[in-house]
């Protein structure tokens, strides 16, 4: 049970790695299917050293709250990350906390973003704060309802033991609750990383975009803190809904064979979830504001019938 | 002299009674009075929070809890003692705890009255109120506590009229009087239940009973529990009763609110803790469900509320009710575990609720002294008037920053670990029956799932128009850091948020005599793991947190931004420059997001319950496009004023109005009425 080093920091290092990986795929592949070339899979790396070697401006109205958010951002992305099993069953961090430290410390990064957003006096900081905390406040009650879903049939709150329960259960997982649960939870996923129908990542309309809004006045060193985090933010919320729902391959043990196959899963896993995110970002338009909440609504519905349907097939 | 409970505790009734004889001797000498009687006030505060913690850190090994004779009694049934039993002295502690801070910051604060209010009544009302609050969660006597229960709520409704000459003041405390007493009559009507089946008023006596099967029946025992719920829930602040709360606590001065926020609806939920688990005995399931559903719409009304506002002080006042709904889930969850069976996980959400009583003590105390700093500063309430004050006064900020991120129940602070806590309790009780009851359990979960995120919501907004950007106004623009004793105070509850937020384990271990004592179970060596290092549920497979681990490695984890730093951004430069103004002449603060603004997308999703109303009128010489003059009016509706109070208060008006024909101020008719009752009782009687 106890915290092991070298597990740690492997998975740091696969999660600093791989996030800007998945993000340039999507934007690839998304590309692609809408008869544009687009950028490299490689181009997010490429910008985030470029960033890193900026100089930065920062607002003349800025106080220290502005240059503190970028750090918690990152820090909490990559704390969540350590939680979540990704190759292994076992998460490298699951004693420090499971479902309800990760949703507290998403919160906490998204927490010092809108403050982040509201410090340099412009509007469109402000803009984009409300709305995000607007969609995490009704996307959240859904994120909880669905997992809680899972953790009441395993009993526990830890991510570790639900993916080794579902691992055991095998074929008994595609039964309509966990459906259910897992549609929930990926609408929850569009919400929170940010991507169509809810935001626009590749915009920045005033009218449309809530988490570019808040990221205007950074530059340098913080932005890519800041992007960095929200892509291994996007990579951990991807991981918790393959490796609950689907947890085939994970790693029972440090092996390296065992450790390799489970990396070679997880990596086909997330791919094949990042291609239904392409599809679905390329088949629909985004809503309009007051619409979002009638999709995350259906996802808090979607939950609910998932627990109520607990009492039928259990 | 030995450092005792024994000893300490009249030490620190002694320095509350000094304080308000300090304060009303020096009427007209303000300086002395407001160092005189807060000072007293602290020191004994300070001797009534090591003592009660003395007290607790022992509980478990005496057997006998400390009993104290305050006045000779000749009246049969009164007797003016106080027992320290558990429960008592973890209310004790709060209530010392919040003492302390809030009369070391009132030594600064109260210099915001001098030559405008008298601060010695100020002094003598806030000790005289210190002193019956401490004296309400250790009376052993029922008629005991009534009296010092009034004392309570009469001197506290003094310090909310401190400010009489604003009528807003003079209406908001009639109505905090007229709901108190409402209370405290349901409350003695319970007690007069109890006494019905115990012959006594005392506490003990009480408890006593519940030993024997069949001690009360069970009409009369539901009676007492609603006649409880209403009266103390009247003064924790529970949706419907809570109307009085967001009126009373922001007029009242800021030291004053933030005792009645952070304290004195406390006092309600010690008096529910003392009835339900204490007096009644083995609830019956509808019980817990009543309260569990009542804590969870003061929790989500609450926070919705809150969100409405841009008054920064009744922005907290609402918080209030949220967070007394939180408190109440973890109650009303225990009382149904009690129900089935399940001691250990009620005990859980016991703690749950305990913990989170004591942790929103600490940090809306700090919050209010806050929004107390920044009233000094800036002279206003309103938070469409501040920004900017986070550079102006950054110490300020910071410990609202970390009231902020405390009551929003992020991680790794306290609020996290006790609904953490309810979560856990939550979600094991849902194996605890079959019934189709158990959903309320998930379903509650999710309810404070958006609870916190709104409250996450809310303090963006509260912390983000307050502290950062632009300052709004020439007085924000003004403002000065607080002086050194309002620091000091501020300083005291961040340190309290921190430690409760880091060091579960530690504190779980002094409510362990508490959880002893209502519901016969011990259970922090089955919560803490790695030794303390790490928190766990009762089933230690049904998941773990570790606060002080995620802090510790979070701050290990910065190495990373400053190994890239290092590696490639050393010849980096930081330059100061404006913020992007879309090629105007420079911003100004009009053009920032308002408090108001920040909020309505959710006004605008929940539009249901808000009925949001708003006036535009335009005036125009030639075109409307070429307006002279704009007036925007914009109302949230309170549907419990509106639908609830308003027409009760005109049937009561109407009532009255026909009682007044009884009272026509004619003896001999008074004289009739006198006799005729003697007679109906005689008969009654007979």
């Amino acid at each position: 049970m106890k915290p092991d080093t070298f597990a740690i920091v492997l998975q740091t290092a696969l999660l600093l790695v791989l996030a800007p990986l998945i993000t340039g795929c999507i934007r690839n592949w998304k590309a692609r299917l809408q008869n544009r070339r687009g950028p490299r899979i490689w181009q997010p790396y490429s910008d985030l050293i470029k960033f890193l070697r900026k100089d930065m401006v920062i607002s003349e109205h800025a106080s220290w709250v502005f240059s503190a958010a970028p750090y918690v951002v990152f820090i909490t992305a990559l704390l969540v990350g350590l939680m979540v099993p990704m190759v292994t069953v076992q998460a490298p961090l699951s004693l420090f906390g499971g479902v309800l430290a990760v949703v507290g410390l998403l919160a906490l990064g998204r927490f010092f973003m809108a403050l982040g957003g509201l410090d340099p006096a412009s509007a469109f900081g402000g803009m984009g704060s409300s709305r995000e905390m607007t969609i995490a406040a009704i996307a959240e009650p859904a994120l909880m309802l669905a997992i809680f879903t899972v953790a009441i049939t395993v009993g526990s709150t830890d991510f570790s033991h639900m993916v080794a329960a579902s691992q055991q259960s095998g074929w008994d997982m595609l039964n309509p609750t966990h459906l259910m649960a897992f549609a929930a939870l990926f609408i929850v996923l569009l919400a929170e990383t940010g991507r169509i129908p809810v935001d626009n990542p590749s915009t920045h309309l005033e009218l449309t975009m809530i988490h570019e809004a808040m990221l205007l006045e950074y530059s340098g060193r913080y932005l890519a803190l800041m992007e960095w985090g929200a892509s291994i933010k996007q990579l951990v919320l991807m991981a918790i809904l393959v490796n609950i729902f689907l947890p085939v391959g994970l790693a029972a043990d440090g092996t390296v064979l065992a450790l390799g196959l489970g990396l070679a899963f997880f990596l086909v896993k997330i791919f094949l979830l990042s291609a239904a995110v392409v599809m679905v970002e390329t088949a629909n338009a985004k809503l309009r504001l007051f619409r979002v909440p009638d999709l995350l609504s259906a996802a808090f519905v979607l939950a609910a019938m998932a627990l109520l349907s607990t009492f039928l097939f259990h | 002299m030995d450092i005792t409970p024994t000893t300490l505790l009249p030490l620190a009734f002694l320095g509350y009674v000094l304080g308000c004889v300090a304060g009303l001797l020096f009427l007209r000498h303000e300086r002395l009075a407001n160092v005189f009687s807060f000072g007293c006030g602290t020191l004994g505060a300070l001797c009534g929070a090591v003592g009660c913690v003395m007290s607790l850190a022992a509980g478990a090994t005496t057997a006998a809890p400390l009993q104290l004779q305050l006045l000779p009694t000749l009246i049969p049934y009164v007797q003016f003692t106080v027992r320290l039993d558990p429960l008592s002295a973890f209310f004790g502690l709060l209530v010392s705890l919040l003492a302390f801070a809030l009369s070391l910051y009132s030594i600064g604060y109260a210099r915001g009255f001098f030559g405008r209010k008298n601060v010695g009544v100020l002094g003598a009302f806030f000790n005289l109120m210190l002193l019956a609050t401490t004296l309400v969660v250790m009376a052993d006597n029922a008629f005991f506590f009534l009296m010092v229960w009034e004392i309570m709520a009469l001197s506290a409704y003094c310090l909310v009229s401190f400010e009489h000459e604003k009528p807003e003041t003079r209406s908001a405390g009639v109505l905090y009087f007229v709901m108190s007493h409402i209370g405290t009559g349901c409350i003695m009507l319970g007690f007069l239940l109890l006494f019905q089946a115990s012959g006594g008023y005392g506490f003990a006596g009480f408890h006593a009973l519940t030993e024997n099967a069949g001690w009360m029946a069970s009409g009369s025992r539901n009676a007492a529990f609603l006649l409880f719920l209403i009266g103390f829930g009247i003064k924790a602040g529970i949706v419907p009763l809570h109307t009085w709360l967001p009126a009373a606590h922001p007029v009242a001065p800021s030291n004053v609110s933030a005792f009645m926020s952070g304290v004195l609806i406390k006092t309600g939920i010690y008096g529910m803790a003392r009835a339900f688990f204490y007096f009644l005995g083995t609830p019956p399931m509808w019980w817990g469900v009543t309260v569990l559903a009542i804590g969870t719409v003061s929790a989500v009304l609450g926070v919705l509320y809150a969100l409405m506002q841009h008054d920064l002080k009744r922005l907290l006042a609402y918080h209030s009710i949220e967070n007394i709904g939180i408190i109440l889930m973890g109650f009303g969850a225990s009382l149904m575990f009690l129900h089935t069976g399940h001691p250990l996980l009620a005990t859980l959400a016991l703690i749950a609720g305990l913990y989170h009583t004591i942790n929103h003590a600490v940090f809306k105390g700090l919050l209010f002294l806050g929004a107390g700093a920044v009233l000094h500063a800036t002279h206003t309430r309103d938070m469409e008037h501040m920004g900017g004050l986070a550079k102006r006064m950054p110490q300020t900020a910071f410990c609202f920053l970390i009231g902020a991120v405390a009551i929003s129940a992020l991680p790794p602070l306290n609020g996290f670990v006790s609904e953490w806590l309810t979560y856990q309790s939550l979600l094991q009780g849902f194996g605890s029956t079959d019934s189709l009851l158990r959903l309320m359990f998930p379903i509650g979960g999710a309810l404070l799932a958006l609870t916190s995120a709104l409250a996450a919501a809310c303090f963006v907004k509260a912390f983000g128009i307050t502290f950062l950007a632009q300052p709004r106004s020439e007085a924000a623009a003004q403002a000065h850091e607080a002086p050194l004793t309002m620091l000091l105070g501020q300083g005291v509850l961040v340190a309290a948020c921190l430690f409760l937020g880091l060091f579960p384990t530690v504190f779980l271990r002094i409510l362990d005599p508490l959880t002893q004592q209502l519901t016969g179970l011990q259970i922090s060596p089955q919560l803490t793991l790695a030794n303390g290092l790490v928190l766990s549920g009762v089933n230690q497979n049904g998941g773990t947190v570790s606060t002080l681990g995620i802090a510790a490695l979070g701050v290990g984890l910065l190495f990373i931004p400053f190994a890239l730093w290092l590696v490639l951004g050393q010849k980096t430069k930081t330059r100061i420059g404006p913020t992007w103004d879309c090629g105007l002449q420079g911003l100004t603060p009009r053009m920032e997001y308002t408090a108001t603004g920040f909020s309505k997308p959710i006004r605008m999703i929940f539009k249901a319950l808000f009925r949001p109303r708003r006036e535009v009128q335009r005036e125009y010489d030639f075109s409307p496009y070429f307006t002279t003059s704009i007036r925007f009016e914009a109302h949230v509706e309170e549907v419990f004023e509106t639908r609830i109070y308003r027409p009760l208060q005109r049937q009561v008006l109407r009532l009255s109005r026909r009682m007044r024909a009884l009272q026509a101020g004619s003896l001999q008719a008074y004289l009739i009425y006198i006799f005729i009752t003697l007679l109906l009782l005689l008969i009654f009687a007979l």
